[in-house]
């Protein structure tokens, strides 16, 4: 990376940034409600979102600015093994639409506001409702502190330095973001998504044309591959196909157990709109392909690059006009805003919703709620951004690892309980706790890598943990039930509040 | 109706059927443009579901 600014790229991004800032602004008056008065306004956009706007703010905050900088960056690191998210972000939405309307009902029927509240209405327990609440929220801290990573390549690749500029952008952000609540992401995700729509539609078409087309993408990359050798390759090694399977499958269940994608869905009008989302999310998987393919054409590009999160942004300041990185790098900077806003107003919701309320201060008014939810979602973007500045961002990386086996712990809490009352409070509980455990366990003692080795007879197979840990969880789950059950068969088993 | 919606698991998840270079198609190998096709696949097998369900009652 050179340290020269790039004047043209800097200021079409100042134009983009400027612009989006103004619109968090102006969103709390957008569809507007009484954002203050209540955690419905505030903390899901009043529960009005149609097709249209629930597709441009669940594509904007599911597909993060960290993922256009990762995948292309895994891809270009080791190849096919790198691709799982295109499998993982296929079969998440035949998920999304079967499930998922079903939970929008049980929390429109009951005013649920996050996953946590689901839980409780359901299995009537404060202990469970509490480690979900707060599985949300510390999963979802190094995601936001993930975004400012992605920002960070990009303001670095205009030849910026220091740490100003992405602090600046981060108040901006967190002032926004109080003020208009969901409303402002929404409304931003509108100008992001487009953007990289064009971004990434432009360099499909001109890069692989600037470089011989896709044959010769393939085979710069194959090359590559062999010259490096190892567990790389444009197709996968026997021993990590298993692998590829279940990091698609465990990462599909555990994608809308994270607060931001379920604030998403309880933002939604109806379940209608989610089902229509589910058949047309999908598009932007095949943007996420066409990404994941950034990281061949740097390949085929011979660009030399120091750290693998640097080949997005160093293949458009290579291949493109300045005008055209400018805007580039504005459409995945702006890109970190809007999963980044989304992310601290779910946590905020669970921290209002499942930690204050019920501990702190039982007779909160809604305008009260609505307040709590404020302050925190500036103190949770302080705390990521602060462990950016402080911390290696391995750390980050790390925890957010992590995070998707955490918090796909949640998922028996959260699921089962829609289908079926079999399950007891304390049975789910003692699952979460062995998979969380069995789970952090297995990963932090293979070098915080998600993948765990199981031998059958000779053959030794890699699984992705978060998986494991979730078939344990519910193995768990369901002995711990049948037990309670057989010595006390009458006890309180829920709620039964609707659903 | 709701079992098509296993079909894109099935397809994605054995991963030993496409994990191969040959066939190639617009110089794509085929282990990346069969896991793209799916994209298109699974819009339409959930949009046959969502189709044939019985009218939404909820608000």
């Amino acid at each position: 990376m050179t340290d020269q600014i790039e004047w043209t790229a800097l200021s079409v991004f100042i134009f983009f940034f400027a612009l989006v800032t103004v619109m968090g602004f102006l969103a709390a008056r957008w569809k507007s409600g009484p954002v203050s008065e209540h955690l419905d306004e505030w903390g899901l956009g009043g529960r009005q979102f149609g097709t249209w706007i629930t597709w441009f703010l669940v594509g904007g905050d599911f597909y993060t600015a960290y993922t256009v900088i990762a995948v292309p960056a895994l891809v270009y690191a080791v190849g096919a093994y790198g691709f799982f998210a295109l499998p993982y972000t296929i079969i998440v939405y035949p998920f999304v639409f079967a499930v998922m309307p079903v939970l929008w009902t049980s929390a429109h029927r009951n005013g649920y506001v996050t996953a946590a509240d689901v839980v409780h209405g359901t299995y009537n327990s404060r202990a469970l409702e509490l480690v979900v609440a707060l599985t949300g929220i510390v999963a979802t801290m190094p995601y936001i502190a993930l975004q400012l990573v992605g920002m960070g390549t990009v303001i670095k690749a205009m030849g910026l330095s220091g740490e100003f500029p992405i602090v600046a952008a981060f108040i901006i952000l967190a002032l926004y973001t109080y003020s208009s609540g969901l409303r402002a992401p929404a409304l931003i995700a509108f100008v992001k998504d487009t953007m990289i729509y064009i971004v990434v539609l432009v360099a499909v078409v001109i890069v692989p044309a600037k470089l011989g087309g896709y044959a010769a993408v393939f085979a710069a990359a194959n090359d590559a591959f062999v010259a490096k050798g190892g567990a790389t390759g444009l197709i996968l090694k026997d021993s990590q196909m298993l692998a590829y399977a279940t990091l698609a499958l465990g990462s599909a269940f555990a994608a809308f157990m994270y607060p931001h994608t379920l604030t998403g869905v309880f933002a939604s009008r109806s379940a209608d709109t989610i089902r229509k989302n589910a058949i047309l999310l999908p598009a932007y998987t095949l943007l996420l392909g066409l990404i994941a393919l950034l990281g061949y054409m740097a390949h085929a590009a011979n660009l030399k690059i120091a750290s693998p999160n640097d080949v997005v942004p160093m293949l458009f300041k290579t291949l493109f006009s300045s005008w055209f990185a400018g805007f580039a790098f504005a459409a995945i900077a702006i890109g970190a805003l809007v999963p980044a806003a989304v992310m601290s107003i779910g946590a905020a919701n669970l921290f209002t919703r499942n930690v204050w309320k019920h501990y702190v201060d039982p007779a909160i008014t809604h305008a009260g709620e609505a307040s709590v939810a404020k302050i925190t979602s500036l103190v949770v973007k302080v705390g990521a951004l602060a462990f950016t500045l402080f911390l290696p961002v391995q750390y980050a990386l790390d925890l957010q690892l992590l995070g998707g086996l955490w918090i796909l712990q949640t998922f028996p809490a959260l699921v089962f309980g829609l289908y079926t009352r079999w399950f007891r409070a304390d049975g789910l509980l003692a699952g979460w706790a062995v998979g969380m455990a069995w789970g952090t366990w297995t990963a932090w003692s293979n070098g915080l890598k998600p993948l765990a080795a199981i031998s059958l007879g000779d053959v030794s197979y890699s699984l992705y943990v978060g998986l494991g840990a979730l078939i344990i969880n519910t193995i768990v789950a369901a002995l711990v039930t049948a037990v309670m059950a057989w010595i006390s068969p009458s006890a309180d088993r829920s709620a039964v509040a609707g659903s | 109706m709701w079992l098509l919606l296993l079909l894109p698991f099935i397809g994605l998840l054995w991963v030993p059927f496409y994990n191969m270079m040959e066939p190639a198609l617009f110089g794509f190998p085929f282990f990346y443009w069969y896991q793209l096709a799916w994209v298109p696949i699974t819009s339409v097998l959930i949009f046959l579901v969502y189709r044939s369900l019985p009218p939404d009652e909820a608000p």
